[in-house]
C-alpha cells in the first residue's frame, strides 16, 4: 500500500445517488483470483455499450476526466455488497480518494485497507462539488482537511487507526499480528 | 450495570482491546468462506509464509459461481472454475473444513451456516459477503467484510473495527394474509431508505418479530445491509433454542444447557437506549414491489409506479428517471399491470424450506403462464433441496413448469449461467435491483416467494392477500 498524505487533482462528478458496487464493478468480472488489472472493468456496463465500444456520453470516457485522482459522488456511494474488488479497481483506474455525503460501511472498510480514502463530507460542501465538476481540489490527510477553489477549507473526519495506516502506508495485517499475545489471552480467559 | 442493548452486550464480550476513538480490536469465533472473496487472502497468507491461527473455526463452501444444473459435467466456464478449484486447494492447504460441491451439505453459505447450528447466538460472525448480517437472526454479531478482512482474520481470528450505534425498529401486531417477513424488511428500506441504517446496528423487537420463523427472522436480518446497516440482530429466545437443538455443530450435553442458560440473556435490557428509533404497525404492511434500481424504489403491489414530477428532493427526484428509464417503466403504471419475463425463486433472501412451502402452496395445481420464459426454484443448500423433494415440493414446481435446480447463489447475481438477457424483466426473490444486478440490462422487482409464485403463474404481479 502505497503511503498518503496530499491529493491535488481535479474532481470527476458521478451525482447519481446509491451507486453500488454492482456499478463499480459488475459480478461477472468477480471470477479473478488477483487482484490486479481491474480498472479497465471499473463501471463496466456504464462505460462501455454492449459491443463493448466506450459510451462518449460517460463521464470517465470524457477527456476532461484524464487523470483524475478524485471521485465526487451521490449521496450512498459504495452501497451493496463487500466485493473488495470496487475499490480495487477504482484504485487501478487512477482515483486515491471518494468524496461524498454518506459512503457505505463496508465500501469505507474495504478502501480504507487498500489506500483509497473515503472523505465524507456535509450537504452544501458536497451540493457545490456535485455543481462544480473539474473543480481543483486538495485533499491533505495530514490535517484532515479538504480544501476546495479559493482556499475552503473543510474538516473531515477519518478514524485514527485507519488515518496512521495511510499515512505510513501500513497494511493493518502487520498490527493486527503485533497483538497475537493479546488475543492469545483472550482466548485464555474466554475458555479456549 | 447500565442497562444494554444486545448489540453492546455481544460487541463488549469480543472486544480485545479497545482505544479511545471507539475503535476496537474484535475477536471472531466464526469465519465463513466462499471461492469469490477468499483466493487474494489465502494468496496474501502464502506469500508471507502464514497459517491460519484458528483454523477449526472456519466452514467453506463455493456457492456464488456455481452452476445449478448438469453439475457432474463440472463448471464451463475456466475462470470460475478455477476460482472453486482454488478455494478447495486453498481449504486442504490450510486445514479448513469444506463442503464440495457433491456434498449434500454445500449451499449458500448463509444458508448452511445456520442449518449445520454453526452460527449460534452470542457469536460474532464474519463472512466476505455483506448478506452475512443474515446470521443476526440468532442474537450473533454478524457482518459483512472484504478480502483484506478476510485475511486478516484467518491470521489472527481478529479485526479492528469502529464501533456502530445501536438502532432499534420495533414492530408490533399481526402482519395481514399475504405478508411476510419479505415485505416488512421491504417496507422498513422504503421508510428509511437504503442508507437509513449507516453506521448503525439495527435490532428487530417487537410482537411481530416474536413471532416469526427463525426463516422469516432470518429474511429480515438478511436485507439490513440493503438499508444500509452492516448488522441487524433479534434477540434469542425459545424459537432460537428450538431451531438449534440437535443441529451438527451446537454444542452436546451439560455444555448444552450451560449455553442455553447464556443464550436466554441475549436481549436488550428493558430500559437500554438506542441512537434511533422506528416503529412500525406491522397490520399497516403490505404485499410490496420494487419497481426501481434500489431497494428502497418500493411500493405496495396494489400501488403504481411513482411520478418523479412529485419528488421535491433533487437528486431523489433525478434517481427516479433514470431509475424508470432503465426499468423501462412510466408513472402512474399499476403494479399488477407489469408484464413480466422470467422468476427466480432463490437467494440467501428466501431459498429455505419455509420459502419453497409458501411459494409451492400457492403453485400447487397451476401452470407458469405461457408468457413466462423461464421460472427457477434454487434450494439455498442440499439439504434444503433434500427435505423439499421429500415432502414432494419438487413435483409440485416441476408440474407446473418451473425448473428444479441444484443449490447456490444463482440468479440473485448472475455469476453462473443463470442469467437475465437484456431487456428482460423478473420477478425474484433476492435482494438486489440494482442495475445489472441479474444480468447485463436484465430489470428485477424485488418481492417475496409467494408473490414471485403467483406471479409465475399469473405471469404479471398480483395481491396475494386475495388469492
Amino acid at each position: 500500500m502505497q503511503p498518503l498524505q496530499v491529493i491535488r487533482s481535479k474532481t470527476v462528478v458521478m451525482a447519481s445517488t446509491n451507486i453500488d458496487t454492482d456499478q463499480i464493478i459488475p459480478a461477472r468480472f468477480l471470477t479473478v483470483t488477483t487482484k490486479e488489472g481491474l480498472g479497465k472493468e471499473l463501471f463496466a456496463d456504464w462505460r462501455y455499450d454492449a459491443q463493448g465500444n466506450p459510451n462518449p456520453n460517460f463521464v470517465l470516457n470524457q477527456p476532461q476526466s484524464k487523470g483524475s485522482q478524485v471521485l465526487v459522488a451521490g449521496k450512498n456511494f459504495g452501497c451493496g455488497s463487500s466485493r473488495e474488488h470496487a475499490p480495487w479497481a477504482l484504485l487501478d483506474f487512477g482515483f486515491r480518494a471518494v468524496i461524498s455525503s454518506e459512503i457505505a460501511d463496508i465500501f469505507k472498510n474495504n478502501s480504507l485497507k487498500n489506500g483509497l480514502l473515503p472523505v465524507v463530507v456535509d450537504e452544501a460542501t458536497h451540493a457545490w462539488l456535485i455543481g462544480n465538476p473539474g473543480a481543483d481540489v486538495t485533499i491533505d490527510l495530514s490535517t484532515n482537511t479538504l480544501t476546495l477553489p479559493g482556499e475552503r477549507r473543510i474538516a473531515f473526519a477519518i478514524e485514527a487507526f485507519a488515518r496512521y495506516g495511510l499515512l505510513n502506508g501500513v497494511d493493518e495485517l502487520g498490527y493486527l499480528r503485533s497483538k497475537l499475545a493479546d488475543i492469545e489471552r483472550y482466548e485464555a480467559a474466554r475458555g479456549w | 450495570m447500565n442497562p444494554r442493548t444486545l448489540f453492546d452486550k455481544l460487541w463488549e464480550r469480543h472486544v480485545i482491546t479497545e482505544s479511545a476513538d471507539g475503535t476496537a480490536l474484535l475477536y471472531i469465533d466464526r469465519h465463513f468462506l466462499h471461492e469469490v472473496l477468499s483466493p487474494q487472502a489465502f494468496e496474501g497468507l502464502r506469500l508471507t509464509g502464514r497459517k491460519v491461527w484458528r483454523p477449526e473455526t472456519s466452514l467453506a463452501t463455493a456457492d456464488h459461481n456455481v452452476p445449478t444444473t448438469a453439475r457432474k459435467l463440472g463448471i464451463a466456464d475456466p475462470m470460475a472454475r478455477a476460482q472453486v478449484e482454488q478455494l478447495a486447494r486453498n481449504c486442504v492447504d490450510f486445514s479448513i473444513t469444506e463442503f464440495g460441491l457433491d456434498d449434500q451439505r454445500q449451499g449458500i453459505i448463509h444458508v448452511i451456516g445456520p442449518e449445520q447450528g454453526a452460527t449460534l447466538p452470542g457469536m460474532s460472525v464474519v463472512a466476505g459477503d455483506s448478506h452475512t448480517c443474515t446470521h443476526g437472526a440468532f442474537a450473533a454479531l454478524a457482518f459483512g467484510i472484504g478480502t483484506s478482512d478476510v485475511e486478516h482474520v484467518l491470521a489472527t481470528q481478529s479485526l479492528s473495527m469502529k464501533r456502530m450505534k445501536p438502532m432499534q425498529v420495533r414492530v408490533d401486531g399481526q402482519l395481514a394474509r399475504g405478508v411476510t417477513a419479505k415485505d416488512l424488511i421491504l417496507s422498513l428500506i422504503g421508510t428509511i431508505g437504503t442508507s437509513g441504517g449507516i453506521g448503525y446496528a439495527i435490532e428487530f423487537q417487537g410482537s411481530t418479530i416474536q413471532a416469526l420463523s427463525m426463516e422469516g427472522r432470518m429474511t429480515l436480518c438478511n436485507m439490513a445491509i440493503e438499508a444500509g446497516a452492516r448488522v441487524g440482530l433479534i434477540a434469542a429466545d425459545e424459537t432460537t433454542i428450538d431451531y438449534l437443538r440437535g443441529r451438527p455443530y451446537v454444542p452436546r450435553g451439560a455444555q448444552w444447557d450451560r449455553a442455553v442458560e447464556y443464550w436466554r440473556t441475549l436481549k436488550s435490557d428493558d430500559d437500554a437506549s438506542f441512537d434511533r428509533s422506528i416503529v412500525i404497525d406491522a397490520s399497516h404492511v403490505q404485499p410490496m414491489v420494487t419497481w426501481g434500481t434500489s431497494p428502497e424504489m418500493v411500493v405496495p403491489v396494489d400501488g403504481c409506479v411513482p411520478d418523479p414530477g412529485q419528488e421535491p428532493n433533487e437528486s431523489k427526484r433525478n434517481g427516479m428517471v433514470q431509475a424508470l428509464s432503465y426499468m423501462d417503466l412510466r408513472p402512474g403504471t399499476l403494479i399488477a399491470q407489469i408484464p413480466l419475463d422470467k422468476v427466480f425463486i432463490g437467494s440467501c433472501t428466501n431459498s429455505r424450506i419455509g420459502d419453497l412451502r409458501a411459494a409451492a402452496a400457492i403453485v400447487r395445481g397451476g401452470r407458469v403462464a405461457a408468457s413466462i420464459r423461464q421460472a427457477l426454484v434454487v434450494p439455498g443448500s442440499g439439504l434444503v433441496k433434500a427435505e423439499a423433494e421429500a415432502e414432494g415440493l419438487d413435483q409440485v414446481f416441476v408440474e407446473a413448469g418451473f425448473e428444479w435446480r441444484e443449490p447456490g447463489c444463482s440468479m440473485c447475481l448472475g455469476m453462473n449461467d443463470d442469467r437475465l438477457n437484456a431487456g428482460e424483466r423478473c420477478a425474484s426473490t433476492s435482494n438486489r435491483n440494482f442495475e445489472g444486478r441479474q444480468g447485463a440490462g436484465g430489470r428485477t422487482h424485488l418481492v417475496s416467494p409467494a408473490m414471485a409464485a403467483a406471479a409465475a403463474l399469473a405471469g404479471r404481479f398480483v395481491n396475494i392477500a386475495h388469492l
